[in-house]
Protein backbone atom coordinates (compact mmCIF):
# COMPACT_ATOMS: atom_id res chain seq x y z
CA UNK A 1 0.00 0.00 0.00
CA UNK A 2 1.33 3.42 -0.92
CA UNK A 3 0.95 6.60 1.11
CA UNK A 4 0.79 9.20 -1.69
CA UNK A 5 -0.12 12.01 0.66
CA UNK A 6 2.79 13.95 2.15
CA UNK A 7 2.86 17.10 4.26
CA UNK A 8 5.72 19.20 2.93
CA UNK A 9 7.19 22.29 4.60
CA UNK A 10 8.00 25.34 2.51
CA UNK A 11 11.67 26.35 2.71
CA UNK A 12 11.44 29.26 0.25
CA UNK A 13 8.95 30.72 -2.23
CA UNK A 14 10.30 33.40 -4.52
CA UNK A 15 9.49 35.12 -7.78
CA UNK A 16 12.04 34.24 -10.47
CA UNK A 17 10.42 35.75 -13.61
CA UNK A 18 7.21 37.54 -14.60
CA UNK A 19 4.39 35.65 -12.79
CA UNK A 20 6.72 32.67 -12.25
CA UNK A 21 7.60 31.42 -8.76
CA UNK A 22 10.06 28.88 -7.44
CA UNK A 23 9.16 26.98 -4.28
CA UNK A 24 11.52 24.73 -2.36
CA UNK A 25 10.07 22.31 0.17
CA UNK A 26 11.37 19.82 2.69
CA UNK A 27 9.79 16.45 3.39
CA UNK A 28 9.64 12.89 2.15
CA UNK A 29 10.35 12.64 -1.58
CA UNK A 30 10.82 8.85 -1.72
CA UNK A 31 7.90 8.42 -4.11
CA UNK A 32 9.49 10.59 -6.79
CA UNK A 33 11.27 8.14 -9.06
CA UNK A 34 11.93 9.96 -12.32
CA UNK A 35 12.16 13.48 -13.78
CA UNK A 36 8.96 14.68 -15.45
CA UNK A 37 6.66 13.46 -12.66
CA UNK A 38 4.38 15.91 -10.86
CA UNK A 39 2.81 16.61 -7.48
CA UNK A 40 -0.86 17.44 -6.85
CA UNK A 41 -1.13 20.18 -4.27
CA UNK A 42 -4.00 20.90 -1.88
CA UNK A 43 -4.03 24.70 -1.71
CA UNK A 44 -5.93 25.80 1.41
CA UNK A 45 -9.32 27.25 0.44
CA UNK A 46 -9.62 25.47 -2.91
CA UNK A 47 -11.44 22.24 -3.71
CA UNK A 48 -9.41 20.53 -6.42
CA UNK A 49 -5.71 19.97 -6.06
CA UNK A 50 -3.25 21.82 -8.35
CA UNK A 51 -1.01 19.57 -10.47
CA UNK A 52 2.50 21.10 -10.70
CA UNK A 53 5.49 19.49 -12.40
CA UNK A 54 8.54 18.64 -10.33
CA UNK A 55 11.56 20.72 -11.29
CA UNK A 56 14.11 18.91 -9.12
CA UNK A 57 14.21 16.46 -6.26
CA UNK A 58 16.65 14.86 -3.86
CA UNK A 59 16.12 12.93 -0.63
CA UNK A 60 14.20 15.24 1.72
CA UNK A 61 13.90 18.14 -0.70
CA UNK A 62 11.63 19.11 -3.59
CA UNK A 63 11.73 22.07 -5.99
CA UNK A 64 8.73 23.18 -8.03
CA UNK A 65 8.34 26.14 -10.36
CA UNK A 66 4.84 27.38 -11.11
CA UNK A 67 3.18 30.16 -13.03
CA UNK A 68 0.55 32.37 -11.51
CA UNK A 69 -2.42 31.56 -13.74
CA UNK A 70 -5.42 31.82 -11.42
CA UNK A 71 -6.66 32.07 -7.85
CA UNK A 72 -5.09 28.80 -6.70
CA UNK A 73 -1.57 29.61 -7.86
CA UNK A 74 -2.06 33.20 -6.61
CA UNK A 75 -2.73 31.79 -3.12
CA UNK A 76 0.36 29.55 -3.45
CA UNK A 77 2.50 32.56 -4.35
CA UNK A 78 1.56 34.22 -1.05
CA UNK A 79 2.64 31.26 1.09
CA UNK A 80 5.78 31.62 3.16
CA UNK A 81 8.70 29.62 4.50
CA UNK A 82 7.48 27.41 7.34
CA UNK A 83 3.98 26.98 5.87
CA UNK A 84 2.90 23.42 5.15
CA UNK A 85 1.38 21.99 1.98
CA UNK A 86 -0.44 18.68 1.60
CA UNK A 87 0.49 17.06 -1.68
CA UNK A 88 0.17 13.77 -3.51
CA UNK A 89 3.74 12.87 -4.36
CA UNK A 90 5.50 11.39 -7.34
CA UNK A 91 2.53 11.17 -9.68
CA UNK A 92 2.63 10.16 -13.30
CA UNK A 93 5.03 8.54 -15.69
CA UNK A 94 8.05 10.80 -16.27
CA UNK A 95 10.93 10.98 -18.74
CA UNK A 96 12.80 7.76 -19.45
CA UNK A 97 16.51 8.66 -19.30
CA UNK A 98 17.64 5.26 -20.56
CA UNK A 99 16.54 6.09 -24.11
CA UNK A 100 18.52 9.34 -24.40
CA UNK A 101 21.55 8.18 -26.40
CA UNK A 102 24.74 10.27 -26.21
CA UNK A 103 23.33 13.55 -27.58
CA UNK A 104 19.88 14.24 -26.15
CA UNK A 105 18.04 17.41 -27.11
CA UNK A 106 15.86 18.90 -24.36
CA UNK A 107 13.25 21.54 -25.23
CA UNK A 108 11.24 23.60 -22.74
CA UNK A 109 8.63 26.22 -23.59
CA UNK A 110 7.74 28.73 -20.86
CA UNK A 111 6.64 26.91 -17.71
CA UNK A 112 7.31 23.68 -19.59
CA UNK A 113 10.94 24.36 -18.61
CA UNK A 114 10.97 23.11 -14.96
CA UNK A 115 10.74 19.33 -15.57
CA UNK A 116 13.37 19.72 -18.30
CA UNK A 117 15.83 20.93 -15.64
CA UNK A 118 15.48 17.82 -13.47
CA UNK A 119 15.93 15.73 -16.60
CA UNK A 120 19.02 17.66 -17.79
CA UNK A 121 20.63 17.28 -14.36
CA UNK A 122 20.23 13.52 -14.46
CA UNK A 123 21.39 13.13 -18.05
CA UNK A 124 24.51 15.25 -17.42
CA UNK A 125 25.20 13.11 -14.34
CA UNK A 126 25.14 10.12 -16.66
CA UNK A 127 27.82 11.79 -18.80
CA UNK A 128 25.54 12.74 -21.70
CA UNK A 129 26.20 15.67 -24.07
CA UNK A 130 22.98 17.55 -23.52
CA UNK A 131 21.61 20.41 -25.65
CA UNK A 132 18.87 22.46 -24.02
CA UNK A 133 16.64 24.84 -25.97
CA UNK A 134 14.35 27.11 -23.98
CA UNK A 135 11.64 29.32 -25.43
CA UNK A 136 9.99 32.28 -23.73
CA UNK A 137 7.83 35.21 -24.82
CA UNK A 138 10.20 37.93 -23.67
CA UNK A 139 13.27 38.68 -21.53
CA UNK A 140 11.15 39.21 -18.42
CA UNK A 141 9.85 35.64 -18.72
CA UNK A 142 13.24 33.94 -18.93
CA UNK A 143 14.32 31.80 -15.99
CA UNK A 144 16.79 29.04 -15.15
CA UNK A 145 19.07 29.41 -18.18
CA UNK A 146 22.03 29.95 -15.80
CA UNK A 147 21.02 26.92 -13.71
CA UNK A 148 21.22 24.78 -16.84
CA UNK A 149 24.67 26.27 -17.67
CA UNK A 150 25.90 25.46 -14.16
CA UNK A 151 25.37 21.77 -14.92
CA UNK A 152 28.60 21.98 -16.97
CA UNK A 153 30.58 22.08 -13.73
CA UNK A 154 30.74 18.35 -13.22
CA UNK A 155 33.12 15.44 -13.14
CA UNK A 156 31.08 13.02 -15.20
CA UNK A 157 32.22 14.18 -18.63
CA UNK A 158 28.67 15.27 -19.35
CA UNK A 159 27.87 18.71 -20.74
CA UNK A 160 24.91 21.04 -21.06
CA UNK A 161 24.77 23.58 -23.86
CA UNK A 162 21.93 26.07 -23.48
CA UNK A 163 20.12 28.01 -26.21
CA UNK A 164 17.37 30.52 -25.48
CA UNK A 165 14.82 31.99 -27.88
CA UNK A 166 12.37 34.78 -27.12
CA UNK A 167 9.46 35.65 -29.37
CA UNK A 168 10.23 39.39 -29.26
CA UNK A 169 13.99 38.92 -29.50
CA UNK A 170 14.68 40.70 -26.20
CA UNK A 171 16.84 37.79 -25.02
CA UNK A 172 18.80 35.19 -27.02
CA UNK A 173 17.66 34.20 -30.49
CA UNK A 174 14.61 36.04 -31.85
CA UNK A 175 11.76 33.67 -32.54
CA UNK A 176 10.83 30.20 -31.33
CA UNK A 177 12.68 27.14 -30.04
CA UNK A 178 12.70 25.82 -33.60
CA UNK A 179 14.92 28.77 -34.63
CA UNK A 180 17.72 27.38 -32.45
CA UNK A 181 17.76 23.83 -33.76
CA UNK A 182 20.12 24.46 -36.70
CA UNK A 183 22.92 25.27 -34.25
CA UNK A 184 22.76 21.77 -32.76
CA UNK A 185 24.92 19.23 -34.53
CA UNK A 186 23.84 15.89 -33.19
CA UNK A 187 20.51 14.72 -31.78
CA UNK A 188 20.14 11.12 -30.58
CA UNK A 189 16.79 11.54 -28.81
CA UNK A 190 14.60 14.47 -27.87
CA UNK A 191 12.53 15.41 -24.83
CA UNK A 192 10.06 18.32 -24.82
CA UNK A 193 7.57 20.01 -22.54
CA UNK A 194 5.61 23.08 -23.60
CA UNK A 195 2.48 24.29 -25.35
CA UNK A 196 0.96 22.08 -28.07
CA UNK A 197 1.83 24.51 -30.94
CA UNK A 198 5.47 24.38 -29.81
CA UNK A 199 5.44 20.57 -29.74
CA UNK A 200 3.89 20.45 -33.23
CA UNK A 201 6.43 22.90 -34.67
CA UNK A 202 9.27 21.01 -33.01
CA UNK A 203 8.18 17.65 -34.42
CA UNK A 204 7.79 19.14 -37.91
CA UNK A 205 11.23 20.79 -37.76
CA UNK A 206 12.97 17.66 -36.49
CA UNK A 207 11.25 15.61 -39.18
CA UNK A 208 12.68 17.90 -41.87
CA UNK A 209 16.11 17.40 -40.41
CA UNK A 210 16.08 13.64 -40.04
CA UNK A 211 13.19 11.20 -40.13
CA UNK A 212 12.31 9.21 -37.04
CA UNK A 213 14.40 10.76 -34.30
CA UNK A 214 12.83 9.13 -31.22
CA UNK A 215 11.42 11.47 -28.62
CA UNK A 216 9.33 11.91 -25.52
CA UNK A 217 6.73 14.63 -25.01
CA UNK A 218 5.18 15.88 -21.79
CA UNK A 219 1.55 17.03 -21.83
CA UNK A 220 -0.54 19.28 -19.65
CA UNK A 221 -4.28 18.89 -18.97
CA UNK A 222 -6.86 19.99 -16.44
CA UNK A 223 -7.08 17.16 -13.93
CA UNK A 224 -9.63 16.07 -11.37
CA UNK A 225 -7.56 13.66 -9.28
CA UNK A 226 -4.05 13.31 -10.76
CA UNK A 227 -3.82 9.56 -10.09
CA UNK A 228 -5.99 7.94 -12.76
CA UNK A 229 -9.37 7.69 -11.06
CA UNK A 230 -11.61 10.30 -12.67
CA UNK A 231 -10.60 9.98 -16.34
CA UNK A 232 -10.81 13.76 -16.67
CA UNK A 233 -7.55 14.14 -18.61
CA UNK A 234 -7.78 11.59 -21.43
CA UNK A 235 -5.64 11.75 -24.54
CA UNK A 236 -5.99 9.75 -27.74
CA UNK A 237 -2.85 7.83 -28.68
CA UNK A 238 -1.95 5.32 -31.37
CA UNK A 239 -2.21 2.60 -28.73
CA UNK A 240 -5.63 3.71 -27.46
CA UNK A 241 -7.09 6.19 -25.02
CA UNK A 242 -4.66 7.08 -22.24
CA UNK A 243 -4.75 9.16 -19.06
CA UNK A 244 -2.40 12.16 -19.05
CA UNK A 245 -2.05 11.94 -15.25
CA UNK A 246 -1.26 8.26 -14.94
CA UNK A 247 -0.03 6.90 -18.29
CA UNK A 248 1.64 10.28 -18.92
CA UNK A 249 2.28 13.16 -18.61
CA UNK A 250 5.22 11.92 -20.70
CA UNK A 251 4.43 9.88 -23.81
CA UNK A 252 6.64 8.56 -26.60
CA UNK A 253 6.27 10.97 -29.54
CA UNK A 254 5.72 7.95 -31.85
CA UNK A 255 2.58 7.13 -29.84
CA UNK A 256 1.06 10.59 -29.99
CA UNK A 257 -1.64 11.97 -32.26
CA UNK A 258 -1.47 15.79 -32.26
CA UNK B 1 -18.72 -1.52 19.39
CA UNK B 2 -21.56 -0.04 17.30
CA UNK B 3 -22.77 -2.13 14.36
CA UNK B 4 -22.06 -0.14 11.18
CA UNK B 5 -23.21 -2.82 8.73
CA UNK B 6 -26.17 -2.25 6.45
CA UNK B 7 -28.23 -4.15 3.88
CA UNK B 8 -29.17 -3.38 0.27
CA UNK B 9 -31.80 -5.72 -1.23
CA UNK B 10 -30.67 -8.64 0.91
CA UNK B 11 -26.96 -8.02 0.31
CA UNK B 12 -25.19 -7.36 3.57
CA UNK B 13 -22.53 -4.64 3.48
CA UNK B 14 -19.88 -4.41 6.24
CA UNK B 15 -20.44 -0.66 6.21
CA UNK B 16 -22.47 1.81 4.14
CA UNK B 17 -19.48 3.32 2.31
CA UNK B 18 -19.51 2.83 -1.47
CA UNK B 19 -17.28 4.85 -3.82
CA UNK B 20 -19.51 6.29 -6.53
CA UNK B 21 -19.31 5.43 -10.19
CA UNK B 22 -16.93 7.68 -12.10
CA UNK B 23 -14.75 8.46 -9.11
CA UNK B 24 -13.21 5.03 -8.62
CA UNK B 25 -12.59 3.58 -12.08
CA UNK B 26 -12.52 -0.22 -11.77
CA UNK B 27 -10.77 -0.09 -8.42
CA UNK B 28 -7.18 -0.54 -9.61
CA UNK B 29 -5.93 2.98 -8.87
CA UNK B 30 -7.17 2.81 -5.28
CA UNK B 31 -6.07 -0.79 -4.69
CA UNK B 32 -2.48 0.54 -4.89
CA UNK B 33 -3.28 2.96 -2.07
CA UNK B 34 -5.26 0.84 0.40
CA UNK B 35 -7.03 -2.50 0.78
CA UNK B 36 -10.29 -1.73 -1.01
CA UNK B 37 -11.94 -4.70 0.71
CA UNK B 38 -12.56 -2.37 3.66
CA UNK B 39 -15.31 -0.76 1.55
CA UNK B 40 -18.98 -1.72 1.78
CA UNK B 41 -18.91 -2.15 -1.99
CA UNK B 42 -18.10 0.10 -4.93
CA UNK B 43 -19.86 1.21 -8.06
CA UNK B 44 -17.65 0.79 -11.09
CA UNK B 45 -17.13 3.28 -13.92
CA UNK B 46 -20.30 3.89 -15.97
CA UNK B 47 -20.21 1.35 -18.77
CA UNK B 48 -21.83 1.59 -22.19
CA UNK B 49 -22.12 -0.78 -25.15
CA UNK B 50 -19.32 0.88 -27.12
CA UNK B 51 -15.88 2.04 -25.98
CA UNK B 52 -15.97 5.82 -25.48
CA UNK B 53 -13.31 8.54 -25.36
CA UNK B 54 -15.87 10.86 -23.82
CA UNK B 55 -16.10 14.60 -24.42
CA UNK B 56 -13.24 16.78 -25.69
CA UNK B 57 -10.79 18.11 -23.05
CA UNK B 58 -10.57 20.21 -20.92
CA UNK B 59 -13.33 18.50 -19.02
CA UNK B 60 -12.67 19.44 -15.39
CA UNK B 61 -13.35 22.79 -13.70
CA UNK B 62 -12.82 24.02 -10.15
CA UNK B 63 -15.81 25.35 -8.16
CA UNK B 64 -16.21 26.64 -4.64
CA UNK B 65 -16.50 23.48 -2.52
CA UNK B 66 -16.89 21.37 -5.60
CA UNK B 67 -16.02 20.66 -9.19
CA UNK B 68 -17.50 20.30 -12.63
CA UNK B 69 -16.73 17.34 -14.85
CA UNK B 70 -17.75 16.78 -18.44
CA UNK B 71 -16.01 13.44 -18.86
CA UNK B 72 -18.96 12.03 -20.81
CA UNK B 73 -18.96 8.32 -19.92
CA UNK B 74 -15.43 7.54 -21.05
CA UNK B 75 -15.17 3.76 -20.65
CA UNK B 76 -13.70 0.67 -22.36
CA UNK B 77 -17.12 -0.66 -23.49
CA UNK B 78 -19.08 -3.59 -22.03
CA UNK B 79 -17.14 -6.39 -23.76
CA UNK B 80 -13.77 -5.14 -22.49
CA UNK B 81 -15.20 -4.50 -19.03
CA UNK B 82 -16.35 -8.10 -18.82
CA UNK B 83 -13.33 -9.74 -20.44
CA UNK B 84 -10.58 -7.51 -19.00
CA UNK B 85 -11.66 -5.31 -16.09
CA UNK B 86 -13.81 -7.73 -14.10
CA UNK B 87 -11.25 -10.59 -14.04
CA UNK B 88 -8.63 -8.09 -12.82
CA UNK B 89 -11.06 -6.72 -10.27
CA UNK B 90 -11.74 -10.21 -8.94
CA UNK B 91 -8.11 -10.41 -7.86
CA UNK B 92 -8.30 -7.32 -5.68
CA UNK B 93 -11.92 -7.05 -4.51
CA UNK B 94 -13.72 -9.95 -2.89
CA UNK B 95 -17.17 -8.51 -2.24
CA UNK B 96 -20.18 -8.00 -4.49
CA UNK B 97 -19.59 -4.99 -6.75
CA UNK B 98 -22.17 -2.57 -8.14
CA UNK B 99 -22.24 -2.52 -11.94
CA UNK B 100 -23.06 0.96 -13.23
CA UNK B 101 -24.62 0.78 -16.68
CA UNK B 102 -25.47 3.60 -19.09
CA UNK B 103 -27.01 3.62 -22.51
CA UNK B 104 -28.18 5.64 -25.47
CA UNK B 105 -31.22 3.49 -26.20
CA UNK B 106 -33.45 1.04 -24.33
CA UNK B 107 -31.83 -1.82 -26.24
CA UNK B 108 -28.36 -0.71 -25.20
CA UNK B 109 -29.34 -0.65 -21.52
CA UNK B 110 -30.89 -4.09 -21.92
CA UNK B 111 -27.88 -5.51 -23.72
CA UNK B 112 -25.38 -4.29 -21.11
CA UNK B 113 -27.53 -5.38 -18.16
CA UNK B 114 -28.05 -8.81 -19.65
CA UNK B 115 -24.26 -9.11 -19.92
CA UNK B 116 -23.49 -8.09 -16.34
CA UNK B 117 -26.36 -10.25 -15.07
CA UNK B 118 -24.15 -13.26 -15.87
CA UNK B 119 -21.27 -11.97 -13.75
CA UNK B 120 -21.12 -13.50 -10.25
CA UNK B 121 -19.12 -10.58 -8.90
CA UNK B 122 -21.96 -8.18 -9.63
CA UNK B 123 -24.28 -7.84 -6.64
CA UNK B 124 -26.39 -4.92 -7.80
CA UNK B 125 -26.95 -3.28 -11.17
CA UNK B 126 -27.09 0.49 -10.95
CA UNK B 127 -28.73 1.95 -14.02
CA UNK B 128 -27.57 5.46 -14.83
CA UNK B 129 -30.44 7.43 -16.35
CA UNK B 130 -28.92 10.70 -15.22
CA UNK B 131 -25.63 11.48 -16.97
CA UNK B 132 -25.71 15.21 -17.77
CA UNK B 133 -22.73 14.93 -20.10
CA UNK B 134 -24.03 13.07 -23.12
CA UNK B 135 -26.39 14.58 -25.66
CA UNK B 136 -28.54 11.63 -26.54
CA UNK B 137 -29.77 9.27 -23.87
CA UNK B 138 -28.24 9.55 -20.42
CA UNK B 139 -30.17 12.16 -18.54
CA UNK B 140 -32.96 12.22 -21.15
CA UNK B 141 -34.20 8.91 -19.68
CA UNK B 142 -34.05 10.29 -16.17
CA UNK B 143 -36.03 13.47 -16.69
CA UNK B 144 -39.31 11.90 -17.81
CA UNK B 145 -41.26 9.50 -15.56
CA UNK B 146 -42.44 7.48 -18.57
CA UNK B 147 -38.96 7.05 -20.04
CA UNK B 148 -37.53 6.20 -16.60
CA UNK B 149 -40.20 3.54 -16.15
CA UNK B 150 -39.54 2.17 -19.62
CA UNK B 151 -35.81 1.72 -18.93
CA UNK B 152 -36.55 0.16 -15.54
CA UNK B 153 -39.00 -2.37 -16.95
CA UNK B 154 -36.70 -3.24 -19.85
CA UNK B 155 -33.74 -3.84 -17.58
CA UNK B 156 -35.78 -5.82 -15.05
CA UNK B 157 -36.88 -8.13 -17.84
CA UNK B 158 -33.28 -9.28 -18.47
CA UNK B 159 -31.86 -9.68 -14.96
CA UNK B 160 -32.61 -11.28 -11.62
CA UNK B 161 -30.10 -9.08 -9.82
CA UNK B 162 -31.36 -6.11 -7.83
CA UNK B 163 -31.74 -3.05 -10.08
CA UNK B 164 -31.12 0.41 -8.64
CA UNK B 165 -32.07 3.35 -10.83
CA UNK B 166 -29.66 6.30 -10.51
CA UNK B 167 -31.63 9.51 -10.72
CA UNK B 168 -30.82 12.99 -11.92
CA UNK B 169 -31.45 16.02 -9.70
CA UNK B 170 -32.06 18.11 -12.83
CA UNK B 171 -35.83 17.62 -12.68
CA UNK B 172 -38.82 19.55 -11.34
CA UNK B 173 -40.19 16.69 -9.25
CA UNK B 174 -37.77 13.95 -8.18
CA UNK B 175 -40.56 11.98 -6.48
CA UNK B 176 -42.46 11.53 -9.78
CA UNK B 177 -39.39 9.89 -11.36
CA UNK B 178 -38.73 7.73 -8.29
CA UNK B 179 -42.36 6.55 -8.18
CA UNK B 180 -42.28 5.71 -11.89
CA UNK B 181 -39.16 3.57 -11.37
CA UNK B 182 -40.73 1.89 -8.34
CA UNK B 183 -43.92 1.00 -10.21
CA UNK B 184 -41.86 -0.42 -13.08
CA UNK B 185 -40.15 -2.82 -10.68
CA UNK B 186 -36.95 -1.07 -9.50
CA UNK B 187 -35.40 -2.67 -6.41
CA UNK B 188 -33.81 0.51 -5.18
CA UNK B 189 -33.00 4.12 -5.99
CA UNK B 190 -29.57 5.79 -6.16
CA UNK B 191 -29.56 9.57 -5.97
CA UNK B 192 -28.37 12.14 -6.82
CA UNK B 193 -26.18 12.28 -9.90
CA UNK B 194 -24.45 15.61 -10.60
CA UNK B 195 -26.23 18.93 -11.06
CA UNK B 196 -25.83 20.50 -14.48
CA UNK B 197 -23.41 23.39 -13.98
CA UNK B 198 -21.07 25.75 -15.80
CA UNK B 199 -17.99 27.90 -15.21
CA UNK B 200 -16.69 30.68 -17.46
CA UNK B 201 -13.03 31.68 -17.59
CA UNK B 202 -13.30 35.48 -17.29
CA UNK B 203 -9.87 36.05 -18.85
CA UNK B 204 -10.83 34.24 -22.06
CA UNK B 205 -14.56 34.95 -21.84
CA UNK B 206 -15.23 31.28 -22.64
CA UNK B 207 -16.56 28.26 -20.73
CA UNK B 208 -13.81 26.44 -18.80
CA UNK B 209 -14.77 22.97 -20.05
CA UNK B 210 -14.78 22.28 -23.78
CA UNK B 211 -18.29 20.84 -23.64
CA UNK B 212 -19.43 24.16 -22.08
CA UNK B 213 -21.50 22.53 -19.31
CA UNK B 214 -20.86 19.63 -17.00
CA UNK B 215 -21.89 17.84 -13.85
CA UNK B 216 -21.43 19.79 -10.62
CA UNK B 217 -20.46 17.68 -7.60
CA UNK B 218 -18.70 17.99 -4.26
CA UNK B 219 -19.66 19.28 -0.78
CA UNK B 220 -21.53 22.25 -2.29
CA UNK B 221 -24.33 19.96 -3.53
CA UNK B 222 -24.73 17.99 -0.28
CA UNK B 223 -27.80 19.92 0.99
CA UNK B 224 -29.57 19.36 -2.35
CA UNK B 225 -28.81 15.64 -2.14
CA UNK B 226 -30.07 15.37 1.46
CA UNK B 227 -33.30 17.13 0.50
CA UNK B 228 -33.92 14.85 -2.49
CA UNK B 229 -33.14 11.65 -0.56
CA UNK B 230 -35.56 12.87 2.13
CA UNK B 231 -38.28 13.45 -0.48
CA UNK B 232 -37.77 10.12 -2.24
CA UNK B 233 -37.78 8.23 1.09
CA UNK B 234 -41.30 9.51 1.66
CA UNK B 235 -42.41 8.82 -1.91
CA UNK B 236 -41.32 5.18 -2.37
CA UNK B 237 -40.78 2.18 -0.13
CA UNK B 238 -37.45 1.15 -1.65
CA UNK B 239 -33.91 1.15 -0.29
CA UNK B 240 -32.01 4.30 -1.21
CA UNK B 241 -28.32 4.84 -1.87
CA UNK B 242 -27.68 8.48 -0.95
CA UNK B 243 -25.15 10.28 -3.14
CA UNK B 244 -24.00 13.88 -3.44
CA UNK B 245 -21.16 15.75 -1.75
CA UNK B 246 -20.59 13.30 1.09
CA UNK B 247 -17.09 13.86 2.50
CA UNK B 248 -17.19 13.01 6.23
CA UNK B 249 -18.64 10.44 8.66
CA UNK B 250 -21.05 13.17 9.84
CA UNK B 251 -22.33 13.52 6.26
CA UNK B 252 -22.96 9.75 6.16
CA UNK B 253 -25.08 9.89 9.33
CA UNK B 254 -27.02 12.88 8.01
CA UNK B 255 -27.70 11.18 4.68
CA UNK B 256 -28.88 8.00 6.41
CA UNK B 257 -31.16 9.99 8.70
CA UNK B 258 -32.66 11.52 5.53
CA UNK B 259 -33.49 7.99 4.37
CA UNK B 260 -30.45 6.37 2.77
CA UNK B 261 -29.58 2.73 3.55
CA UNK B 262 -26.07 3.25 2.21
CA UNK B 263 -24.12 6.09 0.63
CA UNK B 264 -21.91 6.60 -2.38
CA UNK B 265 -18.92 8.91 -2.27
CA UNK B 266 -17.70 10.53 -5.47
CA UNK B 267 -15.74 13.78 -5.72
CA UNK B 268 -14.20 13.44 -2.24
CA UNK B 269 -12.14 10.45 -3.48
CA UNK B 270 -10.47 12.70 -6.03
CA UNK B 271 -9.23 15.33 -3.59
CA UNK B 272 -8.42 12.83 -0.83
CA UNK B 273 -7.81 9.32 -2.21
CA UNK B 274 -7.96 7.90 1.33
CA UNK B 275 -11.30 9.51 2.27
CA UNK B 276 -13.34 6.26 2.25
CA UNK B 277 -11.13 4.29 4.66
CA UNK B 278 -10.91 7.42 6.84
CA UNK B 279 -14.72 7.64 7.02
CA UNK B 280 -15.05 3.90 7.71
CA UNK B 281 -12.57 4.27 10.54
CA UNK B 282 -14.36 7.31 11.97
CA UNK B 283 -17.90 5.86 11.84
CA UNK B 284 -17.87 3.62 14.98
CA UNK B 285 -16.56 6.45 17.16
CA UNK B 286 -19.11 8.88 15.80
CA UNK B 287 -21.91 6.33 16.35
CA UNK B 288 -20.81 5.94 19.97
CA UNK B 289 -20.80 9.70 20.42
CA UNK B 290 -24.33 9.93 19.00
CA UNK B 291 -25.45 6.86 20.97
CA UNK B 292 -26.20 4.89 17.81
CA UNK B 293 -25.88 1.16 18.51
CA UNK B 294 -26.91 -0.02 15.07
CA UNK B 295 -26.45 2.19 12.02
CA UNK B 296 -29.53 0.74 10.30
CA UNK B 297 -31.66 2.08 13.18
CA UNK B 298 -31.16 5.65 11.96
CA UNK B 299 -32.30 5.12 8.35
CA UNK B 300 -35.02 7.72 7.80
CA UNK B 301 -34.83 8.90 11.42
CA UNK B 302 -35.40 12.53 10.41
CA UNK B 303 -38.92 11.63 9.24
CA UNK B 304 -40.24 10.70 12.68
Amino acid sequence: MIQLEEIMTILSNEKIAADVYKMELSGNTELVSMPGQFVNIKVPGFYLRRPISICDYEPGKLTIIYKLVGNGTDAMSKMQAGDELNMLMGLGNGFNTELSGEYPLLVGGGVGTPPIYGLAKRLVAQGKKVSVVLGFASKQDVFYQEKFSELNENTTGGSCKVYVATVDGSFGTKGFVTNCLDEIEEISHYYACGPIPMLKALIAKLDERQKDIPGQLSFEERMGCGFGACVGCSIDTKSGYKKVCKDGPVFMSSDIVI
Amino acid sequence: MPDISTVLSGIKLDNPIIPASGAFGFGQEFARLYDINVLGSFSFKGTTLERRFGNPTPRIAECREGMINSVGLANPGIEAVISEELPELKKIFHKPVIANISGFSIDEYKYCCEKVDKEDQVGIIEVNISCPNVHAGGMAFGTSPDAAAEVTAAVKSVTHKPVYMKLSPNVTDITAIAKACASAGADGISLINTLLGMRIDIKRGKPVVANKMGGFSGPAIFPVAVRMVYQVYEAVKLPIIGIGGISTAEDVIEMMMAGASAVEIGAANLTDPYVCPKIIEALPGLCEKLKIEKLTDIIGKAHN
